[in-house]
C-alpha cells in the first residue's frame, strides 16, 4: 500500500483536486453559460460586467419559442424524422445483424468490411448525388427525402452495434428452436428479439441521436420553413432576429433535452452507442 | 428426417443469410455505393445535375480545382483544424481519464465528474457553434473577462478577424470532441491488470515511469484507432464552421467541406463541386484503408 500522509503526498492530492476543478470549469462553463443566458433578457446577456447568475430571472425566451407555431413545427419535424428513421433502422439492422451473427456464408468477411468502411464516407461527398436524386425523383423538401438519406448513415452503425450484441447471446438458444423443427425466422422473433432488448435500446438511442443532430442534409434537402428541423431552426433564428441571443439559447436548451434526457436515464446504452463506431 | 427434407433444410440455411441481409444491402447499394459512382460521373461532366444531357468534360474540373488557391488554402486549413483537434482531443482526453482513474479521489466525486466531463459530447454541432459564438462575441464574456485580467487590451473579434478565426473554430472543436477519447481511454485504463503496477511498485518505479512504461503502451491500440477515426471524422466537419464563421472572413476558415458546399450550392457549379467531393472521398478512403488494416492486424 502507498503511504498516504507524507506532506508531498498530500500536496499531490490537493494539486489533483485543483486540476479537476479546472477541468470541470473547462467542460461545463460553456454549457452553464448557455443555460443561464436562456433565463436572461437580451440586454442582460451583454451587461458589463457579465452576470454569472441571471439578475432578473425570466422565462420570456422560452415563452417566445414555445408560443411560436413555426418553432414548434421544427421540434415536431425533428422528433418525427428521427423517430421514423429509428424504427426503420432498428428493424432492418436487426435482420442484417441476425444474418451476420448466426450464419456462415460466402462473402461474409468482405460484406462486414464494406459496412465498417461506409462509416467513414464523407457526408459532403454523398450530398451532391443525393441532391440530384432527390430533385429528379420529385421528393425535394419532403420527409421521405430526409428519412431515406438518414437511413443510409444510421444503418452501418446500427448493424455493427446489433451484430456485436447478438454475438454475445448463446447460440444454443436459437439452435433449440431449429431442433424442434422451427425455422430461423421463428427463432429470431420468438427467442432472439425478446432477449435482445438492451441491444435494441442502445441501437435506437444512437440512431435517434444521429438523426437529431444531422445538419448538412437537412439544410440542403429541405427548403420550406415547415420542413425544417431543430438544428436548421436554430440557424434560421440567428439570421432572422438580429441576434435574439436569449431565444437562441432557449431553443438550444430545448433542442438538447432529448440527448440530456437519454443520457441521464440510460447512460449505459448511450455510451454503448457513442463508442460503437470506435470499438469493433 | 428424410434425406429430401434434410437437403431442403440445408438449402434454406444457405439462402437465409442473404435474405436477412438483403434490405440492408439494397439500401447501402442504392443509396451509398451508387451515389458514390454518380458523383464520380458528375465530376467528369459539364453542368452536371443542371442539364439533362451533360457533355463529357474530361479532367477539366479537377484542373480547375487544383489551380484554385482557395482549394489549397482549404486543404491547409482542414489539415491544421484536424491535426490540432486530434492532438488536443487526445491530450485532454488522456489527462481527464488519468485524473478520473486516480485512487486519490473519492468514488462519488469521481462519478459526478465523469458525468460532467462528458457534457460537451451531448450537444449538437449547431448548438456548440451557437454557444461559442455567444461566448466569443466581441462584447461577450470571454472578451470582457480577458480584458479585466489585462490579457487582451481591447475587444477581439475572435470569429470575424482573419488572424484569430481559424484558431477560434479549432478551439471550439477541441472543446466539443475530447470526450470520445476520455471515455475510451477510461475504459482502457480499467482494463489494465493491477499486477503490472504492483510489480512496478516492487521494483521501486516512479509514477511517471509507470505512466510511460505501462499505461501508455497498454493504451496504444485505443489511442491509434480512436485517433484515426477522429481524424477522418474531424476532416469532414461542416456545421460547426458553417455556423461560426461560414468559412470566412476572406476564406480564412474555409475547409474542404465548406469549400465544396459553396461550389455546389452558392455558385451552383455542381460539376466542380463533385470533383472536390471526389478528392475528399479519396482522402477519406485512404485513411479508412489504413484504419481497417490496422484493426485487422490487431
Amino acid at each position: 500500500m502507498r503511504k498516504r500522509h507524507t506532506p508531498k503526498d498530500r500536496l499531490i492530492t490537493v494539486a489533483l483536486h485543483v486540476a479537476l476543478a479546472a477541468g470541470l470549469f473547462f467542460a461545463a462553463f460553456p454549457i452553464y453559460w448557455m443555460l443561464s443566458s436562456s433565463f436572461k433578457s437580451n440586454t442582460e446577456i451583454f451587461a458589463l460586467p457579465p452576470t454569472v447568475l441571471p439578475k432578473a430571472f425570466t422565462l420570456e425566451a422560452y415563452a417566445a419559442i414555445l408560443g411560436d407555431p413555426v418553432k414548434l413545427r421544427f421540434f415536431f419535424n425533428s422528433y418525427f424524422v428521427a423517430g421514423a428513421v429509428t424504427v426503420l433502422t432498428v428493424l432492418i439492422a436487426l435482420l442484417a445483424a441476425y444474418g451476420f451473427s448466426r450464419f456462415n456464408f460466402r462473402g461474409k468477411g468482405s460484406l462486414n468490411t464494406l459496412i465498417i468502411s461506409t462509416q467513414t464516407i464523407p457526408p459532403i461527398t454523398l450530398l451532391i448525388p443525393f441532391f440530384g436524386l432527390v430533385v429528379s425523383y420529385g421528393i425535394f423538401d419532403t420527409y421521405v427525402a430526409l428519412i431515406l438519406t438518414y437511413l443510409v448513415f444510421t444503418l452501418p452503425y446500427a448493424i455493427l452495434l446489433m451484430t456485436g450484441y447478438l454475438n454475445t447471446l448463446p447460440r444454443d438458444l436459437d439452435e433449440a428452436v431449429a431442433v424442434d423443427g422451427g425455422t430461423s425466422w421463428t427463432a429470431l422473433w420468438r427467442v432472439i428479439v425478446p432477449i435482445s432488448l438492451p441491444g435494441i435500446v442502445a441501437t435506437s438511442v444512437y440512431t435517434f441521436l444521429l438523426c437529431w443532430n444531422e445538419f448538412l442534409f437537412a439544410l440542403t434537402l429541405t427548403k420550406s420553413t415547415s420542413m425544417r428541423t431543430v438544428p436548421i431552426g436554430i440557424q434560421l433564428l440567428m439570421g432572422q432576429h438580429a441576434f435574439e441571443w436569449n431565444q437562441m439559447m432557449a431553443m438550444s436548451v430545448l433542442g438538447s433535452l432529448p440527448l440530456l434526457f437519454i443520457y441521464l436515464v440510460a447512460q449505459r446504452f448511450f455510451l454503448a452507442g457513442m463508442t460503437a463506431g470506435s470499438v469493433k | 428426417m428424410t434425406r429430401q427434407k434434410r437437403s431442403h433444410h440445408r438449402l434454406k440455411r444457405a439462402v437465409a443469410p442473404y435474405l436477412y441481409l438483403s434490405p440492408s444491402l439494397l439500401i447501402i447499394g442504392l443509396l451509398m455505393l451508387l451515389p458514390m459512382v454518380t458523383v464520380i460521373g458528375y465530376s467528369f461532366q459539364n453542368s452536371a445535375v443542371l442539364r439533362r444531357d451533360p457533355s463529357f468534360a474530361g479532367l477539366k474540373h479537377y484542373q480547375a480545382i487544383f489551380a484554385d488557391p482557395v482549394f489549397w488554402a482549404s486543404l491547409w486549413h482542414t489539415l491544421y483544424f484536424t491535426c490540432m483537434s486530434v492532438v488536443f482531443h487526445m491530450t485532454i482526453g488522456m489527462v481527464f481519464a488519468l485524473m478520473l482513474n486516480s485512487d486519490r479521489i473519492n468514488p462519488t466525486l469521481r462519478n459526478i465528474l465523469r458525468v460532467l466531463y462528458i457534457l460537451p459530447w451531448l450537444f449538437t454541432a449547431v448548438i456548440i457553434a451557437v454557444i461559442w459564438r455567444l461566448l466569443l462575441e466581441p462584447n461577450g464574456v470571454v472578451s470582457s473577462v480577458l480584458m479585466q485580467m489585462g490579457i487582451i487590451g481591447s475587444k477581439v473579434e475572435w470569429f470575424s478577424s482573419p488572424a484569430t478565426a481559424l484558431h477560434a473554430v479549432t478551439f471550439a472543436n477541441i472543446w466539443a470532441g475530447y470526450p470520445l477519447f476520455m471515455v475510451s481511454l477510461l475504459a482502457g485504463l480499467q482494463g489494465i491488470p493491477k499486477d503490472f503496477y504492483e510489480a512496478a511498485d516492487i521494483d521501486g518505479a516512479k509514477a511517471y515511469q509507470k505512466l510511460i512504461f505501462i499505461t501508455i503502451p497498454q493504451l496504444m491500440p485505443i489511442i491509434i484507432s480512436i485517433s484515426l477515426l477522429d481524424f477522418i471524422w474531424t476532416m469532414q466537419v461542416f456545421p460547426l464552421i458553417w455556423i461560426t464563421t461560414g468559412g470566412g472572413p476572406i476564406y480564412s476558415t474555409e475547409v474542404l467541406s465548406t469549400y465544396t458546399y459553396k461550389l455546389a450550392f452558392s455558385s451552383y457549379n455542381l460539376s466542380q463541386a463533385s470533383a472536390s467531393a471526389v478528392v475528399i472521398l479519396l482522402i477519406s478512403l485512404g485513411l479508412t484503408l489504413f484504419y481497417i488494416r490496422y484493426q485487422k492486424a490487431r
